[in-house]
């Protein structure tokens, strides 16, 4: 299963850090600086994995890709596919391309919350939940058109309300 | 836009703190914006308005992301599930995913929403409850929840249907006794066309496997062949081409399938017979330059290499690992090895076909793939490629990285001790691996080279040659020179006379004073520690004896060192000195060469990872008294190469140095000798370096320490009264006969076999000796002295006699004493004590006295030992010490 889902910047600040076993607070951030170490210490091209057993315990594998100021990395165990990893950190970032067109690192700032959306329709509880960028819109579509008519109707009773209390 | 109408801000007020907190400049101010920030989170949920919950939880997840605590936050999390809402239920489950875990014991509390929520109109409320489970589900809430996610596997709408297989994985790993609920409808779900649903229902069935063996039985009998049709079905054809990866079908679906296939014919020969042939198709046409298609292969080679043998479709495997190892792209090249270590159990003759192609990989630019690659051939290493692979190894030591040298050295030397066929090969190598790599060596190896040498008696000659002609090339690698000296000292007469020359040597002439040059140059080189100087003082004073025309040159040389400020070498070089300008008559037996040291112990010991080493460096460093720290384990790591395992009971210190120095010791010399306590004798086996140090077994490096001290102290103190010839003898005792109230005369131990007669040094009052504690079983004595200058301080001396006719063990004494007091133990000659007053164990330690003249000494003992096993215990007070103590 795959164990973390971590998106840091160069600088290594994390912009999305998502565990999918148990790990607290304090550990999550030190792994997060104990990764970044790693990776920004790694030349170009070289390969993309890296041996992450001192980090994350045993069977624990990491594969990470750098895309212009992101570094996406996920962290899995020995019954996933590394290469498999690889192509699906591809479809994780491609959702977001399509998703915010040119996808930058201030958009995965400000919209915390639709990136976990997308992330949960990709991975689901550590498990592969979907591989086709375009199903995954699909589905994160639903879901902000859902959002935007209960708001919708929100704002409709509050205005409603307010004028009556006039 | 209308930060409202944005269903995925909540509010103008996120986006301003996420902008306040970007603005930071430091780390402080950060800490400080989110402090304010969440001080106005709290005040907010306090006043429980809804309309803010929403923003608040968001706002708190971004904090969560930071690293601040947000704990206060997860009762807002559970509000908002319960509330009816779309947009605060799905912030509501993304917060309880993020903020939650499955060991609080809030989430008890939510079971009962997501039991409703399973059961929504809303299926999107379906999938985000369903989601939530998935992540943080708990084996309590497993239990309660799992008849709705099995229900939910049949959901008419699919994208609910994979989301319950997926949900159903974590349930049936939390709680296994679970999986036979949903075998049949996970089986059932393998039928399915639609893409999501079969690659999540392939997964859940692969970990119904996993989590039971019954699942597992019942997979392979009813669905192996179903899924081996389903893959030939995807190999041939695309069917849902929105999965491709760049031209390669469905890569994701393939895998998936392969994994299960493995699980599915692993120690089972008919599964894995139907799935041969399809496996071989796989195996063959997936052809690409492409990661997803190697991907795919890489799967495959897995498979085949896990489910029951078939020789040709392993060598179809080991070929395409091959194939991928002369890859360009990196990633192909790593899981290849990856691959390669596990395949290296099932046909280590296969992979050792690519064994060029892995030794490239060692050289590899990128640190990962170098790191597996020399994993890998570390274990593809037998008897018979150890010399090609080693040299090659060897050779790319000189041109590796820095970073990389440290793992790659020890790879080599383990190989090397592993596999070598023949000791001088060994040597030969080692001599390589230091010279290129010195620095990176452990402890233990070059010392196990000593070993190995002082072993091969035949090759002492060739191996001290050898290490002359490198030495003089290089003298940079502090653990080679080491080596290099201490094997000129031991065996500095077979260098100059090229004594047992092998066939493929060249004859070198080496004089006696080239060799002591060798020596002199790398004593006064300032880059190397001074346990290395130290090894090339003792090595010196070999050498004066092997070679007598070089002696007074030698003399000279250790003379410089008598006023250095490291105290270990300036001890050396005062004893050193002594020796050889005084004992010219015992010399040549004191520096005979050592005794072959035991190889199977000091492998032995290395296997059982080192105890000595580590309890010798637990012992930590003691700082002397001119503020110099030395470590502790110096000396006894400097001239005891080998064994500081006693051998010499610690009783029989005397006549060890009896049988040492080969001398008659007078009957007072030898008593002396015996009540100085064997820590005196310790000293000198150290010095002398006999490579014996006969340590209580408790603290061997405490003790040889505290004499070390003793002795440095004492010369430091007595420098100016005894004359300079009288060093050795009276560093090593001085101390301690001080500590023997009168009747413990001062001995030379080198000089002992002259007679002097005994003769009575005590520093002014004489204290008589008293019987402390009497019991029937046990007697204890205390002889008493003062510390010279110091009238607060007494030095007792306990010695403990059995009176009964049964043997004590783990004899321990212990003591304690009123506040104006200050009580110093040092550790006990033994924890054993003999039957029937045939021996002792003595004690040594100190009491200071804050009110000298006004209290006398008081204590209260207590004493414990084992007669057969069976604890005792003694307990007393003592309360007729002399007066004036």
């Amino acid at each position: 299963m795959i164990r973390a889902v971590l998106v840091m910047n160069t600088q290594g600040r994390p912009r999305i850090t998502k565990f999918y076993e148990f790990w607290p607070v304090e550990k999550q951030h030190e792994a997060i600086r104990n990764v970044f170490s790693v990776l920004c210490s790694r030349a170009e091209h070289v390969s993309n994995f890296v041996d992450a057993e001192s980090i994350f315990g045993p069977d624990s594998r990491l594969v990470y890709k750098h895309f212009a100021t992101l570094y996406f990395v996920f962290i899995f165990d020995s019954s996933e596919n590394e290469l498999a990893m690889l192509d699906l950190i591809q479809v994780f970032v491609e959702t977001l391309d399509k998703c915010f067109r040119n996808v930058c690192e201030l958009d995965i700032v400000f919209n915390y919350s639709k990136i976990h959306a997308i992330l949960d329709e990709i991975i689901f509880g550590g498990q592969v939940l979907e591989t086709s960028s375009t199903e995954v819109m699909k589905a994160v579509e639903e879901i902000t058109k859902l959002e935007a008519a209960s708001n919708a109707i929100n704002l409709v009773s509050k205005s409603v309300s307010n004028w009556r209390s006039r | 836009m209308d930060p409202i109408l944005n269903p995925f801000s909540s509010g103008t007020r996120l986006r301003d703190m996420i902008r306040a907190i970007r603005a930071c400049k430091t780390a402080a101010e950060e800490r400080a914006a989110i402090r304010k920030e969440c001080a106005a989170i709290r005040t907010s949920i306090n006043e429980n308005d809804p309309d803010y919950r929403h923003r608040n939880l968001a706002k708190l997840m971004f904090i969560h992301m930071l690293g601040y605590p947000t704990h206060f936050g997860q009762m807002e999390c559970l509000k908002c599930i319960a509330s009816p809402g779309f947009p605060e239920k799905r912030i509501g489950y993304l917060g309880l995913m993020l903020l939650l875990d499955e060991r609080q014991e809030v989430l008890m509390l939510v079971t009962n929403s997501l039991k409703q929520d399973l059961n929504h109109m809303n299926q999107y409320i379906v999938g985000l409850a369903l989601c939530a489970l998935g992540n943080i589900c708990s084996a309590e809430m497993a239990r309660d929840l799992a008849p709705e996610v099995e229900r939910l596997l049949q959901f008419r709408d699919p994208n609910i249907r994979k989301k319950a297989a997926l949900c159903s994985i974590r349930i049936i790993k939390k709680v296994p006794d679970l999986a036979e609920n949903f075998v049949k409808p996970a089986t059932a779900l393998l039928k399915e066309k639609h893409h999501g649903v079969l690659i999540t229902a392939v997964q859940l069935c692969a970990d119904l496997c996993k989590v039971s063996r019954e699942a597992l039985e019942h997979i392979r009998k009813k669905c192996t062949e179903g899924l081996v049709r389903t893959l030939k079905d995807l190999a041939n054809s695309s069917y849902s081409p929105e999965y491709d990866v760049s031209g390669i079908t469905d890569p994701f679906l393939h895998i998936r399938l392969l994994k299960l296939l493995r699980l599915l014919g692993e120690g089972d020969a008919d599964a894995s017979d139907s799935m041969n042939d399809i496996l071989a198709q796989v195996g063959t046409k997936t052809e690409s330059n492409k990661v997803a298609a190697n991907a795919i292969l890489y799967e495959c080679v897995q498979t085949i290499m896990s489910i029951e043998g078939n020789g040709g479709l392993r060598v179809l495997a080991i070929g395409i690992l091959g194939k991928f190892l002369s890859n360009r792209d990196n990633n192909i090249r790593y899981v290849a090895l990856n691959m390669l270590m596990k395949a290296v159990t099932a046909d280590p003759q296969a992979v050792l076909r690519y064994r060029a192609t892995i030794l490239e990989c060692v050289k590899d630019a990128d640190a990962s793939i170098r790191k597996r690659a020399l994993e890998l051939v570390y274990v593809l290493v037998n008897e018979s490629n150890v010399k090609p692979l080693t040299t090659e190894l060897v050779s790319y030591l000189e041109t590796c990285d820095q970073d990389f040298k440290g793992d790659l050295t020890a790879k080599i030397c383990s190989i090397v001790s592993k596999f070598s066929p023949e000791k001088i090969w060994y040597i030969d190598q080692m001599i390589k691996v230091l010279l290129e790599a010195g620095s990176f060596v452990k402890d233990e190896v070059w010392r196990a080279l000593i070993v190995v040498i002082s072993n091969a008696s035949e090759l002492h000659g060739y191996a001290v040659r050898a290490l002359y002609k490198a030495f003089q090339k290089s003298n940079e690698q502090e653990a080679f020179t080491r080596v290099a000296i201490w094997c000129i000292g031991e065996y500095g007469d077979l260098l100059i006379n090229n004594v047992g020359m092998l066939d493929l040597e060249d004859r070198i002439t080496v004089t006696e004073s080239d060799a002591v040059d060798l020596i002199e140059i790398t004593i006064q080189c300032h880059a190397l520690d001074f346990t290395t100087k130290a090894m090339a003082l003792v090595a010196l004073l070999k050498l004066s004896s092997r070679f007598p025309s070089c002696s007074e040159r030698i003399r000279e040389i250790i003379v410089k060192y008598k006023g250095n400020f490291v105290l270990e070498l300036q001890q050396r070089s005062i004893e050193f000195n002594s020796i050889i300008a005084r004992h010219q008559n015992i010399r040549s037996m004191l520096v005979e060469r050592m005794p072959v040291l035991d190889e199977a112990t000091f492998i032995g010991r290395q296997a059982g990872s080192l105890p000595d080493a580590g309890s010798i460096s637990a012992g930590s460093s003691v700082s002397l008294p001119n503020g110099v720290a030395k470590p502790a384990d110096s000396l006894v790591d400097l001239l005891d190469l080998n064994s500081n395992d006693a051998p010499a009971p610690s009783s029989s210190g005397g006549d060890f140095l009896q049988d040492l120095l080969g001398v008659d010791l007078s009957p007072a010399a030898q008593s002396g000798a015996n009540q100085t306590s064997k820590s005196g004798t310790d000293a000198l086996l150290d010095l002398l370096s006999v490579g014996s140090v006969s340590g209580p077994v408790e603290s061997p490096s405490a003790q040889s320490n505290s004499s070390a001290i003793d002795i440095l102290s004492a010369s430091k103190s007595e420098k100016a009264s005894v004359s300079p010839l009288d060093d050795l003898s009276s560093l090593s005792l001085s101390s301690r006969t001080t500590s023997i109230t009168g009747a413990a005369p001062m001995m030379d131990l080198l000089d002992g076999f002259a007679s002097t007669p005994p003769k009575s040094e005590n520093n002014g009052t004489v204290y008589p000796s008293i019987t402390a504690f009497e019991s029937s079983s046990l007697q204890l004595t205390f002889n008493f002295s003062k510390q010279p200058g110091n009238s607060q301080t007494t030095n007792i001396q306990a010695t403990f006699i059995n009176l009964s006719s049964d043997e004590y063990t783990d004899f321990i004494f212990q003591a304690a004493v009123p506040k104006f007091l200050q009580l110093q133990l040092d550790p006990a000659s033994g924890s054993t004590l003999p039957a029937n007053g045939n021996g002792s164990i003595t004690q040594n330690f100190r009491v200071t006295n804050s009110q000298n003249g006004k209290k006398s000494l008081v204590m209260r003992i207590r004493i414990t030992y084992k007669i057969n096993g069976k604890e005792k215990l003694e307990e007393g007070q003592i309360s007729n010490f002399p007066r004036d103590l």
